[in-house]
């Protein structure tokens, strides 16, 4: 009797074991993409840039080319990818401090450049890997080693909301926030990540999947409560949705 | 191909684009913003892509990506520019990746001035960035020697997988001269199969990183990059003697500074006083064999420099105290004139011989 294989692994990831904490979102995220990557048959012709942070081994996890890049770079350095190999699929990974706060020069000129480039953005507002400081997109209130008594708008500043600064340009084409709290959600963040790879196939610019994570570690909470927080604290601050869509249609 | 009147930023370009490299990602900066210009111009002319960056960051990253993916990729800048380099810089490094920068030095520290200097040698000859390591600097002082040595900074990136600073001051960038861009004889060609390009076919997939979270992995990595370091010493040593045969004196300079030292070593040599001359034209390595052929023969060496004293140290270093070093430079963009070091010549010689 032969098995049918019903599930198997996405070749777009390597057999390592990743070194994330238990609860954490990354190791979805990471498939999402991966599995797209797949998906459309173009993992071969891939390059991804890793950033700094937890993230910053995800060079080895996914089963393509991978370059790594300063913190906060990696759309520069995958605009000098991009720009040499026009026809390969060239994306970031990135966390909420590579990101929004050391790299946001860098992600806003890279989108206003309309880079034909993917950037997977994984928000949890928080800096996981240097032991949970402040990041950007930490909520007013929240409290982080950094930010002891809870952020405080009149002292730290409020959170900063990037898919919505960078619909605003031009050479954004695809600009969605999606989050990984549930399966539906976590359906529908796969969508976002293939519509984004699509539209860089398409060559229409900039593209964008702001991703909605987890850090149980750094929060304090259980893996559990971690996915309630993001549902009831994080979604009604960074309201999920397409925010650009140049080319129209559903994803 | 005759002889074209050029300016220094822009030989320093078409040498590049000359020696295959289509790639260029800069950011406007006096004195070397010709060389960003030029670029834009040239490059689509070759099929290359000229890409201005947000900053001076962003360039150097831009360069660090080109860089992964094999091809021959430049970016320039002058003195603050080339500070903010330094982390990509140092990256370039750790992952091993060729590409060649080009610091066309003015007057610091901070925001300093726009006029000539020499006072990036320390930043660029001992590292700059953090992190064990050194990085080629080739420095012309003509603009014919611009030509060649982008050409063999080129060359050398590729070759042991590393950045190569190309320093220039800006007097070098912004005079003009004829060049000559010669056909080379045996353009050289380096494998690339470390180059992330995508897997399709290749065997891949491979990494281009400079993390190494374990201290014996990260060591083991350093003595490796510490082995290239030394055969870099070994082969790609450059300098120029001038008549230093005989010398009872050796003035030591580079870049523009060596072409005025020279004229005051020829008015000295005129009035009896045995003086040479020892041009570095690779900073870093340094070399040594010059001073160590000569120490034991000259009563002093002189650095002149446009800096408070840097290459001094060196210089310091290579004499190992077989003879006295002495200095003379001018800082903050002021040329030392031919009479300055002249008088300075006749000063250490202790006058002029009747």
């Amino acid at each position: 009797m032969t098995m049918k294989t019903v599930f198997k692994k996405t070749s777009g990831l390597t057999d390592k074991p990743t070194h994330y904490c238990p609860g954490c979102t990354h190791g979805i995220i990471h498939r999402m993409v991966a599995e797209v990557l797949e998906e459309m048959d173009i993992l071969e012709d891939t390059i991804g840039v890793a950033s700094v942070g937890c993230s910053v081994l995800s060079y080895e996890y996914f089963n393509c080319d991978m370059t790594q890049a300063a913190h906060g770079r990696a759309p520069a350095v995958a605009t000098g990818v991009k720009r040499v190999l026009p026809n390969r699929f060239v994306f970031t990974y990135q966390g909420d401090g590579d990101l929004a706060s050391i790299g946001i020069s860098e992600v806003i000129h890279a989108a206003a450049r309309g880079e034909n480039i993917t950037v997977i953005f994984v928000n949890n507002a928080i800096y996981g890997m240097t032991g949970g400081q402040m990041a950007p997109t930490t909520l007013i209130g929240q409290k982080t080693a950094t930010t002891p008594f809870g952020r405080d708008a009149s002292l730290q500043g409020s959170p900063i909301k990037v898919c919505e600064m960078i619909a605003t340009l031009d050479g954004a084409a695809y600009i969605e926030r999606v989050s990984s709290h549930d399966v539906p959600h976590i359906q529908k963040a796969k969508k976002a990540i293939r519509k984004a790879f699509k539209t860089q196939k398409k060559g229409l610019g900039f593209s964008m999947v702001e991703v909605l994570s987890t850090c149980p570690t750094n929060w304090g909470l259980d893996p559990a409560e971690s996915l309630e927080w993001v549902k009831d604290s994080m979604v009604p601050v960074y309201p999920l949705g397409v925010y650009k869509n140049k080319e129209g249609g559903e994803n | 191909m005759g002889k074209v009147l050029m300016k220094g930023n822009e030989v320093i370009a078409e040498a590049a684009v000359h020696v295959g490299c289509k790639y260029f990602f800069g950011y406007p900066i006096t004195p070397q913003s010709e060389l960003v210009a030029y670029m834009a111009r040239r490059l689509p002319e070759v099929g290359g892509i000229f890409l201005q960056a947000e900053s001076e960051i962003a360039a150097i990253n831009m360069v660090y990506g080109a860089a992964s993916t094999g091809v021959r990729v430049m970016t320039s800048s002058s003195s603050p520019g080339f500070s903010l380099k330094q982390e990509g810089i140092s990256y370039l490094v750790g992952a091993e990746l060729p590409a060649v920068i080009c610091n066309i030095v003015r007057g610091g520290p901070g925001l300093g001035n726009i006029q000539p200097a020499q006072s990036d040698y320390f930043q660029v000859t001992k590292g700059g960035g953090h992190g064990d390591y050194n990085i080629p600097v080739l420095a012309p002082a003509s603009l014919q020697e611009i030509v060649e040595l982008t050409e063999a900074a080129f060359d050398i990136a590729d070759r042991y997988r590393t950045p190569v600073i190309l320093m220039g001051d800006g007097m070098l960038g912004q005079m003009m001269e004829p060049v000559e861009f010669k056909e080379r004889s045996e353009q050289e060609k380096t494998e690339k199969a470390w180059a992330t390009t995508g897997t399709r076919g290749d065997g891949g997939p491979r990494i281009i990183t400079s993390l190494e979270l374990d201290a014996e992995g990260l060591e083991k990595r350093n003595w490796s990059l510490q082995q290239k370091f030394a055969l870099i010493k070994e082969n790609e040593v450059r300098y120029e003697s001038y008549q230093t045969e005989d010398a009872d004196y050796i003035m030591v300079a580079f870049g523009t500074v060596a072409r005025i030292t020279m004229n005051a070593i020829n008015k000295a040599r005129k009035n009896g006083i045995k003086v040479g001359l020892i041009r570095p034209i690779s900073l870093w390595p340094f070399p040594e064999k010059p001073f160590i052929e000569t120490r034991d023969q000259v009563k002093a060496y002189i650095s002149v420099e446009m800096s408070a004293g840097q290459m001094i140290e060196d210089v310091r270093l290579a004499v190992n105290g077989h003879a006295p070093v002495d200095f003379y430079g001018r800082t903050g963009g002021v040329v030392p004139t031919q009479e300055e070091i002249y008088e300075k010549i006749i000063t250490i010689a202790g006058g002029v011989s009747v």
